[in-house]
């Protein structure tokens, strides 16, 4: 299968912003609302381009996602941007009942989630939201790993009708998937075939399951990579025919371990195919501020723990 | 509306609708009968002869003037007003708040419910989904308005004031909010929960064109409507500060926060029921 290898890193936020940017020119029903964060969310092409499509809010979530609930009445697509901490936990019940309860068309785009905001520091560094996210009826959860596979996203969401929860960040990462790629909506992504262990990876800890994969390779483990961009609807069949082939399972998040995507997997599993599975995430702690790349290692999300769980899971077979 | 209003229809459709709200709220002995029976002339007025509104219920709403309720929970006069304008079968109303009803505690788009068009009952948010929808009015050139009704209580919520300030900011003069100003809450009155101190200097300060209306006299409050539909269109969001009584048409329950969301006995119901004529037929 392909080797994976990169040219250029650039941030998943800009992505995001090149997707807006294009159903702006492509979908005259799109519209975009930001509760002053323009500049960080990477909106301000699409507010120079269609001013007249963009809604300024100021600092007010609250009435943001509400305002964006009422504009789906008359028919647009309003995509609303703020930091993945405002985007969710500060607007739980708006989110709950004028978008979810109300199936409204609404695609919430949050960046800077979780530790990799960094200097910040744990006020901004959510890792809960999937979680309170995907609880949600009606809910579509998106999570992508590059920047080509978050303007894919971006523009596949505007072709969903319902609510969408689309995650990315604020750190450059290695761009590895390609440009042109069909982003389908639930589909989960094999990127690397293997029989001793499957990693199911999502965001960001998609690049360190890839660079996991090539070291447990020099210890002759081969581990299969699938790339989970859509934590709900889940993929149910592609993860648990990867689980039956190889037998044990771990995830890979930057995301509390209570509510993320390993949670989904581990319920699929102990429903139909009860099997060892170790979990790659945040356990039970706020971040802090730091580099990106050291509070992944800090906090256990780095590939050097992806090897040590697929490790570890391989040694609970029977 | 080119027409006049004939107040003496709309006082009986009102009855009517009294009378729909306190069997609805016995039917199941639950719900919030006194914020209901007090906005009860408002919404006939609205309904009956203000809203330029299609009964068929296209939930997009083009080119027809909007109605949110943000107050949620007084969900009995709004059914009651909805059934009795032509959305559904006012049969249905027998089926409010009890297993497998299209009529929830609070109004819902789950079950498809013509009339409406987004939950509320967690308060604060309709004044934010009658701006987004004002907006998109004025996307499409569409000329028709969007009111929302709000309680006072519930303006205790900051969600309220976000939206309030984006309101006027941004020139969203196609919204007429109105304010259920009975004075009451769960636990008592508001000016003792929390008090909204001088309201209409506040809403001016934040810079909407404010009226104020006594809303349970019909021929004043559909005066009052038209003038606060002839102040749209002039730079201002428009907001009605409406007194209302809670509980007004049945005098045991007038004016208490007692009754916000108690239901009458069969004996209370048989009271209350004395005190309005049946004049439309009751479900």
């Amino acid at each position: 299968m392909t080797k994976y290898t990169y040219t250029e890193k650039k941030d998943t936020r800009s992505g995001f912003g090149a997707g807006l940017l294009e159903l702006g020119r492509t979908n005259e029903n799109v519209v975009a609302l930001c509760a002053d964060l323009t500049g960080s969310l990477k909106m301000t092409d699409f507010q120079k381009a269609y001013p007249e499509r963009f809604f300024q809010v100021g600092i007010a979530e609250a009435n943001m996602m509400g305002m964006a609930a009422g504009m789906t009445i008359g028919g647009k697509i309003p995509f609303t941007g703020t930091f993945a901490n405002f985007s969710t936990g500060r607007v739980y019940d708006q989110i709950r009942q004028s978008i979810a309860y109300s199936g409204k068309n609404v695609k919430i785009c949050a960046s800077h989630a979780g530790l990799t905001l960094g200097e910040d520091g744990a006020t901004h560094q959510i890792l809960e939201d999937l979680g309170m996210m995907k609880m949600l009826p009606h809910m579509t959860v998106i999570n992508p790993c590059d920047y080509n596979q978050t303007k894919a996203a971006t523009i596949a969401i505007a072709a969903h009708i319902g609510p969408v929860y689309l995650r990315f960040g604020r750190p450059s990462m290695p761009i590895f998937t390609p440009a042109d790629q069909k982003f389908e909506i639930g589909k989960a992504l094999k990127l690397i075939d293997g029989h001793d262990v499957s990693i199911f990876a999502t965001g960001h800890l998609v690049w360190e399951a890839i660079l996991a994969e090539a070291m447990l390779a020099d210890k002759g483990i081969k581990a299969e990579v699938i790339n989970i961009h859509t934590i709900k609807p889940l993929d149910a069949k592609a993860i648990l025919d990867s689980a039956q082939k190889t037998g044990c399972v771990v995830s890979a998040e930057e995301h509390q371990m209570n509510g993320g995507l390993g949670d989904n997997i581990a319920q699929l599993l102990a429903r139909f195919n009860p099997m060892p599975m170790e979990m790659v995430a945040v356990n039970d702690s706020f971040g802090e501020s730091g580099i990106p790349h050291e509070l992944m290692e800090k906090y256990g999300l780095s590939a050097k723990n992806i090897v040590e769980a697929a490790e570890k899971a391989i040694g609970r077979k029977k | 509306m080119t027409e006049l209003p004939n107040i003496q229809e709309l006082q009986k459709t009102a009855t009517q609708v009294r009378r729909d709200i306190l069997r609805m709220v016995h039917g199941c002995q639950s719900g919030h009968p006194g914020g209901s029976l007090g906005c009860t002339d408002f919404l006939v007025a609205l309904y009956f002869y203000h809203l330029n509104h299609d009964r068929s219920f296209n939930i997009n709403g083009v080119g027809e003037d909007l109605f949110f309720l943000s107050n949620g929970h007084i969900s009995p006069v709004w059914y009651s007003v909805l059934a009795r304008s032509g959305y559904f079968d006012v049969k249905e109303l027998a089926t409010f708040r009890k297993i497998n009803s299209r009529l929830q505690g609070h109004p819902a788009t789950e079950e498809n419910l013509p009339g409406i068009r987004i939950a509320s009952g967690s308060l604060g948010q309709g004044l934010s989904v009658a701006l987004g929808a004002a907006q998109v009015k004025k996307m499409n050139d569409d000329k028709s308005l969007v009111f929302v009704l709000m309680g006072d209580g519930e303006l205790q919520e900051g969600q309220v004031w976000e939206a309030a300030m984006y309101a006027a900011h941004n020139k969203v003069d196609n919204v007429i909010a109105t304010i259920d100003y009975n004075g009451q809450q769960i636990d008592g009155q508001v000016n003792e929960i929390l008090s909204l101190k001088d309201l209409g200097a506040k809403w001016s300060a934040f810079g909407w064109h404010v009226i104020e209306s006594h809303g349970n006299d019909m021929d004043e409050i559909v005066k009052k409507i038209a003038h606060a539909k002839s102040l749209t269109g002039k730079g201002k969001p428009v907001l009605n500060i409406m007194t209302t009584d809670m509980g007004y048409g049945v005098d045991f329950m007038t004016g208490s926060h007692k009754w916000h969301g108690v239901a009458p006995d069969d004996k209370q119901l048989e009271n209350a029921l004395s005190q309005l004529d049946e004049t439309l037929g009751d479900y």
